[in-house]
């Protein structure tokens, strides 16, 4: 019999049922919600007297409007407060369990999520956010969903799906050093392409993934749906499941051994067949640096930007670019290390090593780190990279999702150019006019000590 | 849901790949906790010169003249004209909410992004696939003949147009069924309660622990 794929063996653990036209019911394991795309949900579940099959298989955070300063004060813009507050009220209404603002616990949902042990490898994952492949990274299926379907999840515990097609990419070899897991999955979007991946799921594999760190596996996860894929996977180890261990909602006891038994069964079988297979040497990844509006057109930071043509000039033109230019000959106005993507314990590590001892250039108008949870930041703190930060310059914010997309006060202000962490540089994404580059923590804080982009290689 | 069967509309054509969601809505009109109210708001930074914010009176901004749907003879369109990987990036739904609010009722693209296409069919509004020869073909048409019509038969899978111009297009049999008879999915999904109570009853005897209270 033909070996399966991680893929294959998640969708069939949890298939309901199959439809002769092709379609299949699914079960869903856990619903991560946040405030932004879930009211509508909820209304329409009041509206047809419908309630949660399982409230509890739920986990509610708000994230997307939080402030990420003076928090004690409150919301100043009242329609983000009625979101907030409508969530408050719908998990309240309908017993969904929900970490609240002043939580120490409240973070960015795909950070809290595994932090918390509420996702866990086997597992189907859903949530009203594209980022939610992020999970991927620990052995489960993960996706994201739009708002008609958080309520199909909420009042079925279902969803109606198709089957994608198994790509499988491989990284094959050692990543350089100051090389990271964001340069790799920027490479591989710059070479498949934003819609390289649609209709598949990928699963990430080759000895670059198996030597990267769980929080690693989750940045390149996270950016799948920047490759079109609605889900991306990485194969269990001992890492994942030392990952988990002691886990506040990871299983116990009995639950625990039985569960490390299931785990280790998550992985592709030898003999596998995959639809599509792309292989990389890990070795020729460079840092990466992207100058356009999608996060496609990426560059080596020592590469030129490309020449202005009929695909591109929108693009240039947007970013204030010119061809034939050096990415490093353009002064940033702010810096902004976050979001689902970068916003993790050795994120923050990774980028206080960078800044240690030194001062940001005066030219940059704003640098900012936000950590992805209430527990990467005490955590950060306990080891004094907030100091680290401070004493180079930067503000120490509170979690949330921040400037990823400016929907807090967070934001670039029209033609300001930013160093970003973050998994999206679509025109407007940080605020309207607004200049994006996404890079990784590293090349982030090096560009905030330089004032521009430096290959991190030369000043380390 | 809305039934969908004969959509004949004015065409616009919007002459851009990976139109992102972001585009399509910007972020700052997300905090609405209603399904309705975002047509005025479809596009908003190419559309409007000046920034947007929820509950201006968009009849006083001014508008971007270049912009395809400021331009007169596109302000009734039912039809939008894209290319490929429409609707990528985040997976709001306010995207089809505000085309659809806007009074679009289908689009003509060669590629969506997977997660907008599926947000379409949640919410009546039809995304046609179409070969890149094709849609090259209506941009030309439309850049020849502006005031453009055409009428898509969901029934027949058909698309007809002046001279003519008739295109078959696929569609998936069971997005086609709930289009038609405007089928809410949930529903749909409720009649197979005794199917989900079995599967839940033999996975949480399998996996005890994925059904563990989460207690915050």
């Amino acid at each position: 019999m033909q070996g399966k794929t991680l893929y294959d063996k998640l969708w069939n653990i949890h298939l309901v049922r199959s439809d002769e036209n092709g379609s299949d019911l699914l079960y869903i394991d856990r619903q991560l919600i946040h405030e932004v795309t879930s009211p509508q949900a909820f209304a329409g579940l009041k509206m047809n007297q419908r309630h949660p099959r399982r409230p509890s298989a739920s986990l509610a955070v708000a994230d997307h409007n939080i402030p990420t300063k003076d928090r004690e004060k409150g919301i100043d813009n009242p329609i983000s407060a009625l979101q907030i507050q409508t969530l408050e009220e719908n998990c309240k209404e309908f017993k969904i369990p929900y970490i609240s603002m002043e939580d120490h616990r409240q973070g960015i949902v795909h950070v809290i999520g595994p932090e918390q042990g509420a996702t866990l490898p086997g597992m189907t994952i859903v949530c009203g956010d594209s980022h939610t492949a992020t999970h991927g990274a620990l052995g489960a299926l993960a996706f994201g969903i739009g708002t008609s379907e958080v309520e199909h999840v909420l009042a079925t515990q279902c969803l109606v799906q198709k089957k994608m097609k198994n790509m499988l990419i491989r990284v094959d070899g050692k990543l350089q050093e100051w090389v990271t897991a964001k340069d790799v999955v920027l490479t591989i979007i710059a070479k498949i392409g934003t819609a390289g991946g649609t209709g598949y799921t990928i699963e990430f594999a080759g000895e670059a993934i198996s030597d990267m760190s769980v929080e690693e596996r989750m940045t390149v996860c996270n950016m799948a749906i920047e490759a079109g894929a609605r889900a991306g996977l990485i194969a269990v180890d001992q890492k994942t499941i030392n990952y988990m261990k002691d886990k506040p909602f990871a299983p116990k006891r009995d639950d625990w051994e039985s569960a490390e038994v299931f785990w280790e069964t998550l992985k592709s079988d030898a003999d596998a067949l995959f639809d599509k297979t792309i292989t990389f040497n890990a070795n020729d990844i460079q840092p990466q640096v992207t100058w356009g509006t999608s996060p496609e057109l990426s560059i080596n930071i020592y590469d030129k930007i490309p020449k202005r043509n009929p695909e591109y000039s929108n693009a240039l033109t947007y970013m204030g670019l010119s061809e034939d230019t050096s990415i490093s000959d353009y002064l940033l106005d702010k810096i902004f290390i976050g979001s689902c993507t970068n916003s993790r314990i050795e994120d923050l590590r990774d980028a206080a090593k960078v800044v240690q001892g030194k001062t940001i250039a005066d030219t940059i108008k704003l640098a900012m780190v936000v950590p992805g949870s209430g527990l990467v930041k005490e955590q950060a703190e306990l080891e004094g990279l907030d100091k680290i930060f401070i004493a180079a310059g930067f503000e120490w914010r509170d979690p949330g999702c921040s400037m990823c997309l400016a929907m807090n006060a967070d934001r670039l202000d029209d033609g300001e150019r930013c160093a970003s962490t973050s998994n999206r540089n679509f025109e407007g994404r940080q605020g309207q006019g607004g200049r994006t580059h996404l890079v990784s923590p590293v090349m982030a804080a090096a560009a905030a000590i330089n004032g521009h982009f430096v290959d991190i290689r030369e000043t380390n | 849901m809305e039934k969908v069967s004969i959509i004949d509309g004015v065409v616009a054509p919007l002459d851009r790949s990976n139109v992102d969601t972001d585009a399509i809505i910007p972020k700052q009109f997300l905090k609405s906790i209603k399904r309705t109210g975002f047509g005025v708001n479809l596009f908003d930074e190419w559309r409007y010169l000046d920034h947007g914010e929820p509950g201006m009176d968009c009849s006083n901004r001014p508008l971007n003249k270049e912009f395809v749907l400021n331009q007169t003879q596109y302000k009734k369109a039912q039809i939008l004209l894209t290319r490929s990987n429409f609707g990528c990036g985040s997976s709001r739904e306010h995207a089809p909410w505000a085309i659809i609010d806007y009074g679009f009722k289908a689009i003509l693209a060669s590629s969506y992004a997977d997660i907008f296409y599926n947000n379409c069919f949640k919410n009546g509004l039809l995304p046609i696939v179409l070969s890149e020869e094709i849609i090259q073909q209506l941009f030309l048409l439309l850049k020849e003949q502006p005031n453009f019509n055409l009428k898509i038969d969901l029934e027949n899978q058909m698309i007809h147009g002046a001279s003519e111009l008739s295109i078959p297009f696929e569609l998936d049999s069971y997005r086609k069924y709930c289009l038609i008879n405007g089928l809410d999915e949930i529903g749909q999904t409720l009649k197979y309660g005794n199917s989900i109570d079995d599967f839940e009853l033999k996975h949480k005897k399998n996996f005890p622990w994925l059904f563990t209270e989460l207690e915050v």
